[in-house]
């Protein structure tokens, strides 16, 4: 070009000027290491404080072993149920037209809006003493409140939404094409979901697999109302952690946060990593997460 | 193999798709489903492959009736629109999919998949990409996949749904030679759903023009074009112009002006139908005269159209390139051929 003696450098509209960008970065930094990484760091300088030995004691006292089982187990039964309700709702939401599809799409994410505190109150009004079912049950001598399957029950509906809602629009997206061919291949139902299906949705049902652990594991609101807090039977880790606390028991305290905060980490270094090692095959199911 | 489609209708919540179509598939034929969207062709095709059941009516393959037969056990090729493939096999994986789904007692032994999606692959001149995942291969190259693919399982009928709609002309054209081709060659009875009347004109043997649910016409190419049986089959099928016209005493009118043809057995009024190219330019007052709208160069020739009479009808004639007319000139003309319709 004759012009191009005299190159004016023009700015593309899309690029904000240097000092915009570097403000824009400096305050989303900022805002991290206040918010994430100084707690973070709180939290495990906090549980070394006294020594690595004091934090390996600490973990060893009975209350925390059996808090930490109980959390294992909870997230065990609820986890996998979550994984199965979940891909059950999505597959039905995503592949068939029905009646009342928006509502049930509501209600998959009731647990979402309503207060955990409130989700768990529900299961006292349900199965505590005063209720219908309460007597009826304790003459069968089943335990459900203030118990494990209480528990249990609660962190269910509380981490409900989580692999549905990361599978809906996944399979909405995808269509029922891919199923059509398939069977028109002649698989059985079976094959298709196994061999078409899961492995188009895997990712999208890891991460929801993720989500729902790392919350099954943390939850407190709703497992609060319902375990009664009996200790050494029904506290799980948050319960655990507060009631520590609570009992000026702060290392133990800091030490049992420090293993949740753990496990936060571990999940996102799983996703990176996982992400990382199969990005091909994610750009090929159509999926950047 | 033989297709039956006997008074087939399809309703979807109450609104219906297909109202009583029968059609006759023959075997080793190669019929295209013709139509606008929304004409019901889709739905047929689903409805032949298992993927949707009928309300009513019956679907035979050869003497056996398969309205009741699930999609599996039709044994059918299906290709579609947007290929299908799955994204997380390889594409031999993919082609030899069909086999490995089989049970155990009629499924080939492994060695036996692989050279068979190795052949297909070869048959639709893929081989060399075995390895390679879908989304690694062109629009093209990804539908001929899936025609391997749904080929691989030798199915008895081959459907295909707008199997070049998601492609660009220039690999629709390619495909569509390389599919005649491969027709010929393996003889599977086929049928391919199409809104692009080039392409089946070209490719079928024999169309089948829907509209609106039902079917409008069955026969060859020549015979559609040449012989259409109603109005919406001639402005569907190639180019075409059409006017509201009277018949008296077997001459037809147009307003107050006899235009020079005539129709002995038809009276009262009627719509004329003809085509751009089927004209004979005359002198004289028994013709269709009209001033020139515009004109554009199609082809060889020039496209003209004309405002006819005062009444603001147009129409559209065919010009050798050369002729002189220019905007608002007087042309007069004659169709040569054409088809008379009862007025709506």
């Amino acid at each position: 070009m004759a012009a191009s003696t005299h190159v004016r450098r023009l700015a593309s509209p899309t690029n904000e000027p240097v000092y915009v960008r570097w403000i824009l970065i400096l305050v989303g930094l900022l805002f991290m290491a206040l918010f994430l990484v100084l707690p973070l760091v709180a939290v495990f300088s906090e549980a070394l404080r006294e020594g690595i030995g004091v934090f390996v004691q600490s973990l060893q006292q009975p209350d925390a072993q059996s808090a930490i089982r109980l959390t294992l187990l909870v997230a065990a039964i609820a986890v996998p149920l979550n994984v199965v309700f979940g891909l059950a709702a999505s597959w039905a939401i995503a592949k068939f037209e029905f009646k009342g599809k928006a509502f049930l799409i509501t209600l998959i994410d009731l647990p979402f809006s309503v207060s955990p505190v409130i989700s768990g109150l529900v299961y006292v009004l349900l199965f505590g003493s005063g209720s219908v079912l309460g007597p009826w049950l304790r003459s069968y001598n089943i335990e459900i409140l203030f118990a494990v399957p209480g528990i249990v029950l609660a962190t269910i509906f509380v981490t409900f939404p989580f692999v549905a809602r990361e599978l809906i629009p996944l399979m909405q997206d995808q269509g029922s094409g891919d199923e059509e061919a398939a069977l028109s291949l002649g698989a059985s139902g079976w094959q298709t979901f196994w061999r078409v299906t899961l492995p188009n949705i895997k990712w999208g049902l890891l991460y929801g697999v993720l989500l729902c652990n790392a919350r099954a594991m943390g939850e407190f609101g709703a497992v609060a109302v319902v375990s009664g807090k009996i200790r050494g039977q029904t506290t799980t880790m948050p319960l655990q952690v507060e009631m520590f606390y609570n009992e000026y028991q702060s290392t133990a305290a800091f030490a049992l946060a420090s293993l949740l905060a753990l496990l936060a980490l571990v999940t996102l270094v799983l996703k990176t990593a996982l992400e990382w090692r199969f990005g091909d095959e994610l750009a090929a199911t159509g999926r950047g997460h | 193999m033989e297709v039956r489609v006997q008074n087939v209708r399809k309703e979807f919540d109450r609104f219906p798709a297909l109202h009583d179509v029968s059609l006759d598939i023959k075997s080793g034929e190669l019929i295209a489903l013709l139509g606008p969207s929304g004409s019901g062709k889709t739905t047929l095709l689903r409805l032949i492959a298992g993927l949707e059941r009928p309300t009513a009516g019956k679907i035979f393959f050869g003497d056996e009736d398969a309205s009741e037969k699930s999609v599996q056990e039709r044994n059918i090729g299906f290709v579609f629109q947007h290929y299908a493939l799955f994204r997380h096999m390889t594409i031999l994986e993919n082609v030899s999919f069909g086999l490995e789904v089989r049970p155990r007692a009629t499924r080939p032994p492994k060695a036996e998949i692989r050279r068979r999606a190795r052949e297909l692959l070869d048959l639709v001149q893929l081989s060399g990409l075995e390895k390679r995942y879908p989304s690694q291969l062109s629009g093209g190259q990804r539908q001929r996949v899936a025609l391997a693919r749904a080929l691989a399982i030798e199915p008895g009928v081959l459907l295909l749904d707008e199997p070049f709609g998601a492609l660009d002309a220039q690999v629709r054209r390619e495909l569509r030679k390389w599919l005649r081709e491969m027709h010929d060659r393996t003889g599977h009875t086929t049928v391919f759903v199409t809104h692009d009347q080039e392409e089946a004109l070209e490719l079928a043997d024999r169309l089948c023009v829907m509209s609106q649910g039902k079917i409008e016409q069955v026969g060859t190419p020549d015979t559609v074009y040449d012989q259409p049986q109603s109005p919406f089959v001639f402005g569907f099928i190639g180019e075409s112009s059409t006017l509201p016209v009277n018949i008296e005493r077997g001459d037809i009118w147009l307003g107050d002006r006899p235009i020079g043809i005539s129709s002995p057995e038809a009276v009262g009024p009627a719509r004329l139908f003809f085509r751009p190219h089927d004209i004979e330019l005359v002198d004289g007052d028994a013709a269709l005269s009209g001033v020139v709208a515009s004109s554009r160069r199609v082809g060889g020739t020039r496209r003209v159209e004309l405002d006819i009479g005062g009444a603001g009808h147009r129409v559209e004639i065919d010009l050798p390139f050369d002729h002189p007319a220019g905007e608002r000139s007087q042309i007069s003309f004659r169709p040569k051929r054409w088809k008379l319709f009862p007025a709506e």
